[in-house]
């Protein structure tokens, strides 16, 4: 119910924030805003009760995840909004909430047995820290989208009406660039704090984990990433490509990952 | 019943010569003051006078005779080669026409430039002109002060004067695509000619404040630099200062290009591919446009920037339309303020009577009845009071109805008779209806 209630609510702030793309009236915004502020409200409160339910952080299903992960995103773009106040940014976000949302109801809706494999500081801190991490990189995939448009637009003299709307380049490589910074130290506390654990618990070979890989072959796009921008200065439309990459590998290991291959995190994810 | 009435002249109606006569005779202050006793058939009078624009606005009840008053003081002022032409280059729109018209005025879309702001500014001072002559009464008050918020919606709510239309505002406007803010970016004028000098102008309006002159010749450098407080730099290290700048405006008179791609692209990684935009209006060419293809390097030459301007002037052709829509219903919504002004004294007529009459007849009450306390004396106030409001509520409100339609003087007449109401008062002596609700 209550997530029904958030997906209508995201539903709802993406149409304001499409119309905002659109026309440029402050009231449109601030309503799509509140919409989204609700849905996150809704959203959080169901897997508040969901996690009760169950006794541990209910994040396990690919539903789930999917689900957990378009709440941090929302949550991510509500805060962002208010310390940067980029409204636009909103326009390219809400859309990937809702997808996000879609598709988690689309998910079979299994039941993961109450396992206490899943009641550890350390789950809840690899997990929190890597959808949060998730979400950040979203914000920098949608302001890569949006500066490669802005680029192009600049690059080859022809204007859409986007162009008014989408803020200055140095403004979204700004966005991509934090976005990098916080995001990738948080992937990379996600990653090791999983790690420790497997090694902690799980005594079977979880590098040849399929999830596992492909975070980590994430992981090195975002090292290298940090790497050429801080050492070599690539910015702009390379930085934007790269946070695009980064993100797809996301989505890859993220849902692909559980999809289409077996590995321990399948064991029970699926 | 009066008529709202604009004479005048703009640039679609008449030669420059005309205008620049006319304009250079009808300095505000001083008109004004000459026509205070002149016009005799004008009621109420404001008159605007712009470069490109003349228009009297002023209302009557005479229509003919004030038309004809304010065409002769025009033609008195005019030198008589001038006069027979006068006729065919004025405009002359009454009632709703005016009003519209007035609208259109104030919103900038009348415009030479259309949505340039100067205008709303320029009528501001026609009104404030006007009020201190006291020329200006209710009518004219409550029309101008409608322009104003008329104008200021037209703003808010279309983007019409939010696009460049000119070749170093557009530039300045894709600049702030580029960075977004530009008061901790550097300039670089390669050229001290008179286009430099305009962009970098308005450079330093959007917030720049660090800026320098490279020229061949270093004397005209220096009076430039001095001329906008800014540094030079010899011609030799225009290069070298790549490093440094974010924009490079050229404008030079050099025959071959002065800035090539492999100049640029050895320096970006010193810059460490911070963006740097080339804004190029010399002609021939002074930057080399395969310099558009570096990474986060953007030129634009006098041709783009052009294009810039087309495209914003379809834009503003766009955001007019919309802005025509806004105009066409305030203009409605002023209309039907100024036809409820006809009914005015007739309601102030029936309030006063009745006022009259209560006062009377309490009076009479009062006398006959030396003993009621203060407080029974209120209740008696408030009673009839009441009474009064209760009985003229629904004939006001017949009479405010019918402002709008065609019977109204039959009902006025109706109303005056029924009430035996002779002194009708001027509507001049209330400002607006909206100081008679209930």
């Amino acid at each position: 119910m209550l997530f029904m209630m958030a997906t209508g609510c995201y539903l709802l702030g993406t149409i304001g924030y499409l119309i905002y793309l659109g026309r440029n009236i402050p009231q449109i915004h601030w309503t799509a805003w509140s919409f989204l502020g609700l849905g996150c409200l809704a959203h959080g409160g169901g897997i508040i009760l969901q996690s009760m339910a169950v006794g541990h952080l209910a994040v396990t299903s690919s539903q789930e995840a999917l689900s957990f992960f378009a709440l941090m995103l929302v949550a991510t773009y509500l805060v962002v909004q208010l310390r940067l106040n980029l409204r636009i940014l909103g326009s390219f976000v809400s859309p990937l909430a809702v997808v996000f949302m879609l598709a988690s109801s689309v998910m079979p809706a299994s039941i993961i047995p109450r396992s206490g494999i899943f009641q550890s500081t350390w789950v809840v801190l690899h997990i929190t820290a890597l959808f949060v991490a998730n979400a950040v990189f979203a914000l920098a995939f949608s302001a890569g989208v949006m500066y490669l448009l802005q680029e192009r637009q600049i690059k080859h003299k022809q204007f859409g009406f986007l162009y008014r709307r989408l803020p200055s380049l140095e403004r979204l490589d700004a966005i991509n660039s934090t976005s990098l910074m916080v995001g990738f130290p948080l992937m990379t506390l996600g990653l090791l704090a999983g790690l420790a654990y497997a090694n902690m618990i799980l005594q079977s070979a979880w590098h040849r984990d399929p999830k596992v890989i492909s975070a980590l072959v994430t992981w090195c796009i975002y090292a290298m990433s940090v790497h050429q921008r801080l050492a070599v200065g690539w910015r702009g439309r390379r930085a934007a490509w790269l946070a695009i990459l980064g993100f797809s590998a996301v989505l890859v290991t993220f849902l692909g990952v559980n999809l289409l291959l077996k590995g321990y995190h399948t064991h029970f994810v699926m | 019943m009066e008529n709202i009435i604009l004479l005048g002249t703009n640039h679609n109606a008449a030669p420059v010569e005309i205008r620049e006569q006319l304009a250079s005779i009808c300095l505000q202050e001083d008109l004004s003051l000459e026509v205070h006793g002149k016009l005799e058939s004008v009621e109420e009078f404001l008159f605007l006078s712009t470069c490109n624009r003349v228009e009297f606005l002023f209302t009557a009840h005479d229509r003919e005779g004030a038309i004809q008053e304010v065409k002769h003081l025009l033609k008195g002022r005019l030198g008589t080669a001038s006069q027979p032409l006068l006729d065919e280059y004025l405009y002359l729109h009454e009632g709703q026409e005016a009003v519209r018209h007035l609208f259109r005025v104030a919103s900038s879309l009348d415009s030479m430039v259309v949505g340039e702001p100067q205008i709303l500014g320029q009528i501001k001072a026609a009104y404030r002109n006007a009020a201190q002559q006291r020329t200006a009464g209710v009518i004219l008050n409550r029309l101008m002060h409608k322009a104003f918020s008329v104008a200021k919606r037209v703003r808010t709510e279309t983007q019409i004067g939010s696009h460049a239309v000119s070749i170093s505002y557009a530039a300045v406007e894709l600049a702030r695509k580029i960075f977004g803010e530009l008061n901790n970016k550097q300039v670089l004028l390669v050229g001290a000619g008179e286009m430099a000098e305009l962009a970098a102008g308005h450079l330093m309006a959007q917030g720049v404040r660090k800026m320098l002159v490279c020229n061949r010749t270093l004397e005209r450098a220096l009076e430039l630099a001095k001329r906008l407080r800014v540094g030079t730099v010899a011609f030799d290290q225009l290069l070298d200062t790549l490093k440094e700048v974010d924009i490079v405006l050229t404008s030079t008179g050099s025959p071959d290009p002065i800035i090539r791609r492999e100049d640029v692209k050895q320096r970006m990684r010193g810059r460490r591919n911070r963006p740097l935009f080339f804004i190029d209006i010399a002609v021939p060419r002074d930057v080399d446009p395969a310099i558009n293809q570096i990474d986060n390097v953007y030129l634009y030459d006098i041709d783009d920037l052009q294009g810039v301007v087309d495209f914003n002037k379809l834009e503003r052709q766009r955001e007019a339309r919309q802005a025509e829509h806004i105009i066409a219903a305030e203009t409605l919504k002023f209309l039907d303020w100024f036809h409820t002004l006809e009914v005015v004294p007739t309601i102030i007529a029936l309030r006063r009577k009745a006022e009259e009459i209560r006062r009377e007849q309490l009076e009479k009450t009062f006398a006959q009845l030396p003993h009621v306390d203060e407080k029974a004396r209120q209740a008696m106030e408030v009673l009839t009071e009441s009474i009064v409001n209760k009985m003229l509520h629904d004939p006001i409100l017949f009479l405010k109805r019918k402002s709008g339609r065609s019977s109204k003087q039959h009902c006025l007449d109706l109303a005056q008779q029924l009430f035996n109401l002779t002194d009708a008062a001027s509507p001049n002596e209330l400002p607006s209806l909206d100081s008679l609700e209930d």
